[in-house]
């Protein structure tokens, strides 16, 4: 049995996972509390939507119904959109944005590194050892602030826990499986998510150490994103992602 | 036959000459041979096949320089074609030597070799001030002017600089 059609739906959730996430970056662009985080947020962005390109290209090919990157990053409706809850949160305040980023980068960067090493799809292990190196610069520049406002002022380190308090509660959905995901897992293309909780875990409780942050209990995780079902801000975010080719269709630059 | 040879291995240097040349659209001291994102250029029935390989997965520059390097081997009598490879991954250590002088010269500090050991969590590294070679410098920004640089400044000299990063 070929695993081209669950390799296709498993890039697209990992495509989505970096679209949104990228779009919910570039909503700072020009919002940000300094110049350098106004270029630092935007650069990240980039990186998460070449890298989503890059799945979207390879998702459409393997699909072989000539959908092509746009096709599937503009036009689907909110259901089709498979990223994890966690990265559509909206961007709250910096310590949101920092520990949202933090936490979706401690995940891939062990991921990437897996798929890089073992792959046995050529066209993975590419994007995979290009990200790695990307993804990097993104754990560092989020957890240096998240050790800095955790380390902060009383307003700092407040809102610091109170991203924690709102946050921690998606990040189980990282290491959750879906059938098309176990496919290719099986079939030594992707990594299995849940082998990231180690690592995951190791670098979250190194930062929150140094941030003087507790890593909560968690009775009630949150997830259905993978499935399609997604938090009420999404379509929101879908109606401004979508806008231009909604509104006059089939436009290019 | 030995003619032939010798006639194909003219034009495909020629081809990969003129590809060689084109300067990086964001970092123009350089061309893309000095960054080392110019991966081969091979003739197949008369084509000229470029591949080209990206900085960054978002790099914003890669259409441009695909666009430029077609023109380019189109203006120079040659049929394009590119073509977009992503393994192996570019590292800044594909820059040449000579790239490095160049980008030094242009004010922008060269990255540091042997990108390939994994760059430690909070891994401080000395930057040299590409103007007066100071060591004293500090990072301003982890990301800067373009995907692939951060900025920094000097302490001895003042000047703001940017810092080409370690892949």
């Amino acid at each position: 049995m070929s695993t081209s059609p669950a390799l296709a739906l498993a890039l697209i959730a990992l495509a989505d996972d970096h679209l949104i996430l990228g779009h919910r970056l570039s909503e700072w662009c020009g919002h940000a509390p300094m110049l350098e985080e106004d270029l630092s947020m935007p650069n990240m962005a980039l990186d998460m939507m070449g890298q989503a390109r890059n799945l979207y290209t390879y998702a459409g090919q393997l699909e072989g119904q000539g959908r092509d990157e746009d096709d599937l990053a503009y036009l689907r409706t909110d259901r089709e959109y498979k990223n994890c809850l966690l990265v559509e949160r909206p961007n709250g305040d910096f310590a949101h944005t920092m520990l949202r980023q933090l936490y979706f980068a401690a995940f891939m960067q062990p991921f990437w590194e897996a798929a890089a090493a073992t792959s046995s799809d050529e066209k993975v292990r590419g994007f995979a050892e290009k990200a790695v190196k990307e993804i990097a610069y993104h754990i560092r520049h989020a957890g240096e602030w998240v050790i800095r406002l955790g380390d902060g002022t009383d307003e700092s380190a407040g809102r610091m826990r109170d991203a924690v308090d709102a946050l921690h509660i998606y990040t189980d959905e990282l290491f959750c499986i879906t059938d098309d995901m176990k496919q290719c897992v099986e079939a030594g293309i992707l990594p299995d998510p849940a082998a990231m909780r180690a690592p995951w875990n190791q670098t979250i409780e190194h930062i929150f150490n140094e941030a003087f942050l507790t890593i909560p209990e968690v009775p009630f995780p949150q997830e259905g994103g993978r499935d399609g079902r997604h938090t009420e801000g999404f379509g929101h975010l879908l109606s401004e992602l979508q806008y231009m080719q909604r509104t006059y269709p089939g436009m290019t630059w | 036959m030995v003619a032939a040879n010798t006639i194909a291995g003219l034009d495909q240097s020629r081809a990969w000459a003129v590809a060689a040349a084109v300067p990086d659209p964001e970092i123009p001291c350089v061309t893309i041979a000095d960054l080392g994102i110019l991966r081969d250029v091979e003739l197949m029935d008369g084509v000229a096949i470029a591949k080209v390989t990206p900085t960054y997965s978002g790099c914003p520059a890669v259409l441009a320089i695909e666009m430029a390097v077609e023109a380019a081997l189109l203006d120079a009598g040659f049929e394009a074609r590119i073509e977009r490879v992503h393994s192996p991954p570019w590292t800044t250590d594909w820059i040449t030597e000579q790239g490095c002088e160049k980008l030094r010269a242009y004010g922008i500090a060269p990255p540091h070799k042997s990108s390939n050991s994994k760059m430690a969590l909070f891994g401080e590294t000395v930057v040299a001030c590409p103007r007066c070679g100071s060591s004293q410098t500090s990072k301003i920004s982890e990301f800067g002017s373009t995907p692939c640089k951060a900025h920094y400044q000097c302490d001895a000299c003042r000047e703001p600089f940017d810092y080409f990063k370690c892949l």
